[in-house]
């Protein structure tokens, strides 16, 4: 039985050994013949990108970045999430020039908070925008408008956006890296992407002419066209009774083109990220919602 | 056949609400007075929007193309009312977009008669494609609520393989809770019924009619049977009550026992369907030429003093119909249609399309009713839909925003949104207004 018993264990000690060293060898070979060759610095890149994966360089996430770096694709700039310093590192890492991108926020086109724009009802369901907007449009008269229950907050993933106390959401440049995940997610289609050098802004997203679109929100662009006229010719037009800035001609834009905007649809965004409305608009001191219009 | 003919044959799954039919059920239409203004929408219809014909400040007679078909798939639309077209311009709807509409003020010592017909057609003479055009002329669409042109469900389909149609599937079987327009239309006017059933056979090229009427309207189906000729190929069929039996796909397997494959027409089995509110209208105004100016509304609900089946033109605001009948309410809900796939309206100041069936006003629900509890799995919806869906799944997937894994993996196309699955849904989840969420999200994606 002993050495029945032992022949045994040595065929299981022999077997498994034996089977060792062929998966061994195999591993071996695989590691040689199918060995795919990755540049070390993208590694090491990789731990110095913000790992956020939002996608603001227009690549597919940061790992897909740092290759993109590594062949001198992009410029270390375009990571719109690192702050200066780690793009120095990164640009002095690989013996590069960091390259200079101008700061990108996201922008809403629309300032009717619950103070300044009327609700025709009252919305009771999933507590998001986009729910809200396949129930008739949403409850604000203003169909173009936000309905302010701040699906791009959620959706942020820097926290760079919340909502004020009328509803509205307000985009904190510092911490906004344009990412573009509130421009997706926004079922009126409101937010859009633009370098901090589009100082002319305007905030509005109604269609609709004079006295109506008043009716709608106080701060509506009711296609008046006196931006248009007192801006440098081409620089802005009323489209669909709605003002339009062509930014390709941003060089020539000044605030003397939100002055007399009426109901401060168009705006001035000073350089240290103050909105400013023109000298004639109408002030609007009230702070709490307007009533519902009722039936 | 023993079993089943004691059961009565039907669909599979499904529910049954609460009918609340007898409020209107027994009181005779009744013409509402024109409102001051009326807004026509020219999209209010599946496919291409209509194009005015007409231009601010010219006067219409009540009957008049104001607008022509937009392409094939398309139709035009009358002046429901002599007036003035005051303006063109973007109007709130129902769906929510604000879209172009033709405004017309109507005038108020006008005697409102038609005066403006094409000429009568004169039906032993006509082809069937020019059967299929006078069809098109008459400004037709499914007055059961989708809207879609009638006479692109009659002309023969520019692709596809498809058998050719033996069966035409009248639906009379008005499912849903509250509604009893297409009760009323087919107990008081069944001459109509049966004069358009007999048309759409020779546009349809069907050799038989089946109307199909639910179990609670057996004064409807006698009526119906009364006025079927000796040589008429037409057959009423009832129906045990359940909803949706009024969705076509449902009503083809509870009549013919044929099923229609999901993203399919009912052409793929042989099968044309048209609403019986669609058929009445036809077998009245292709005769006389005249075009779709008006139809029958339910207006009711706990939020409705004088309840009733009300003729109303295109284009009548809500409010003007709800001030004719009785607002009760001071908050209330309104929707158009039933409340099992009508549509919320945010607004008084819409109009009454082409597709409204039923004007229907809730009295706002405690704030207990309308909280959301979690998901617990209890699998009523996936017993309730009658695509066989899995809708508890498919509502999880859209609180995490999965939509096209739905798509893709859950088949939510599918899905049309009868609301079967909410209304057992004992947590309240609202799983309508998530696939419809979700549905917006991925048609967006796709383009």
């Amino acid at each position: 039985m002993d050495a029945m018993g032992l022949s045994l264990a040595a065929i299981a000690v022999i077997f498994m050994s034996a089977l060792g060293m062929m998966l061994a060898i195999a591993i071996a070979v695989a590691n040689r013949y199918l060995w795919v060759h990755e540049d070390p610095r993208v590694e090491r890149l990789d731990e110095m990108l913000p790992a956020t994966n939002c996608g603001a360089c227009g690549q597919a996430g940061c790992h897909a970045f740092a290759e993109a770096l590594v062949r001198e694709e992009v410029q270390p700039a375009k990571c719109t999430v690192s702050d200066p310093e780690t793009i120095e590192r990164i640009a002095e890492f690989l013996g590069v020039d960091a390259g200079e991108e101008e700061k990108r926020i996201a922008m809403l086109a629309c300032a009717g908070g619950s103070h300044v724009a009327r609700m025709r009802s009252h919305y009771e369901g999933l507590a998001t925008c986009r729910a809200a907007a396949v129930v008739g449009g949403g409850p604000k008269e203003c169909v173009w408008g936000c309905i302010g229950l701040g699906d791009c907050a959620d959706v942020c993933d820097f926290d760079a956006i919340h909502l004020d106390r009328h509803g509205l959401p307000q985009v904190n440049p510092d911490l906004c890296t344009a990412c573009g995940d509130c421009v997706d997610i926004c079922p009126k289609g409101l937010f859009s992407i633009h370098p901090v050098s589009h100082r002319l802004w305007v905030a509005c997203n109604n269609r609709l002419h004079g006295e109506e679109a008043e009716a709608e929100c106080e701060v509506a662009c009711n296609a008046c066209g006196r931006c248009a006229r007192d801006a440098a010719p081409g620089l802005i037009e009323i489209r669909d009774n709605l003002a339009v800035v062509n930014y390709e001609k941003n060089d020539l834009a000044d605030r003397k083109a939100i002055e007399r905007c009426p109901t401060g649809a168009i705006v001035w965004r000073e350089e240290d990220g103050r909105i400013v409305r023109g000298r004639e608009t109408r002030r609007i001191v009230r702070d709490r919602p307007l009533p519902l219009k009722c039936a | 056949m023993g079993l089943m003919s004691l059961f009565g044959r039907s669909f599979r799954h499904g529910v049954h609400p609460p009918e609340n039919k007898d409020v209107t059920a027994g009181v005779p239409i009744r013409r509402l007075p024109f409102p001051p203004r009326l807004i026509v929408h020219l999209d209010q219809f599946i496919g291409a929007p209509a194009r005015p014909i007409v231009k601010k400040g010219q006067e219409v007679v009540r009957g008049e193309p104001i607008a022509e078909p937009g392409g094939f798939v398309s139709v035009p639309l009358h002046a429901p009312a002599t007036g003035v077209v005051r303006d063109i311009k973007l109007m709130p709807t129902a769906r929510g977009p604000r879209t172009p509409a033709i405004i017309i003020d109507v005038y108020e010592a006008s005697p409102q008669e038609v005066l403006y017909a094409n000429p009568p057609n004169d039906f032993d003479s006509l082809t069937r494609e020019e059967l299929i055009e006078a069809i098109q002329r008459a400004g037709l669409t499914g007055l059961g609520g989708a809207a879609f042109p009638t006479h692109v469900k009659y002309a023969d389909p520019p692709k596809g393989d498809f058998p050719p149609v033996d069966t035409l599937v009248v639906n009379g079987a008005e499912c849903e809770p509250w509604l009893t327009a297409d009760h009323r239309v087919m107990v008081e006017r069944p001459r109509d019924v049966i004069a358009g059933v007999r048309i759409a056979l020779r546009a349809s090229g069907a050799g038989r009619a089946v109307i199909g009427i639910e179990d609670n309207k057996r004064d409807a189906a006698r009526a119906l049977e009364e006025h079927i000729g000796e040589d008429d190929p037409i057959s009423v069929r009832t129906l045990p009550v359940k909803y949706p039996q009024g969705a076509e796909k449902m009503l083809i397997h509870a009549l013919l026992g044929r099923k229609v494959a999901p993203g399919r027409l009912p052409r793929s089995v042989g099968v044309i369907v048209s609403n019986v509110g669609t058929l009445a209208q036809m077998g009245r105004l292709l005769p006389r030429g005249e075009g779709l100016i008006e139809r029958v509304v339910t207006v009711a609900g706990p939020g409705v003093k004088r309840p009733g089946n009300y003729i109303v033109p295109i284009g009548t605001p809500a409010r003007f119909v709800l001030e004719e009948a009785g607002l009760a309410a001071e908050h209330a809900e309104i929707i158009f249609g039933g409340p099992m796939m009508g549509m919320d309206v945010p607004e008084l100041d819409i109009p009454v399309t082409m597709g409204v069936s039923g004007i229907l006003v809730r009295e706002p629900e405690d704030g207990r009713a309308s909280r959301i509890w979690p998901c617990i799995k209890c699998a009523r919806c996936v017993e309730a839909c009658p695509m066989f869906l899995n809708p508890s799944m498919l509502g999880l997937l859209a609180a995490r925003r999965e939509f096209g894994k739905m798509r893709d993996d859950y088949n939510l196309d599918a899905c049309f949104e009868c609301g079967c699955c909410a209304y057992v849904c004992p947590s309240n989840i609202p799983l309508v207004q998530y696939f419809r969420l979700a549905k917006a999200v991925n048609r967006e994606r796709a383009g």
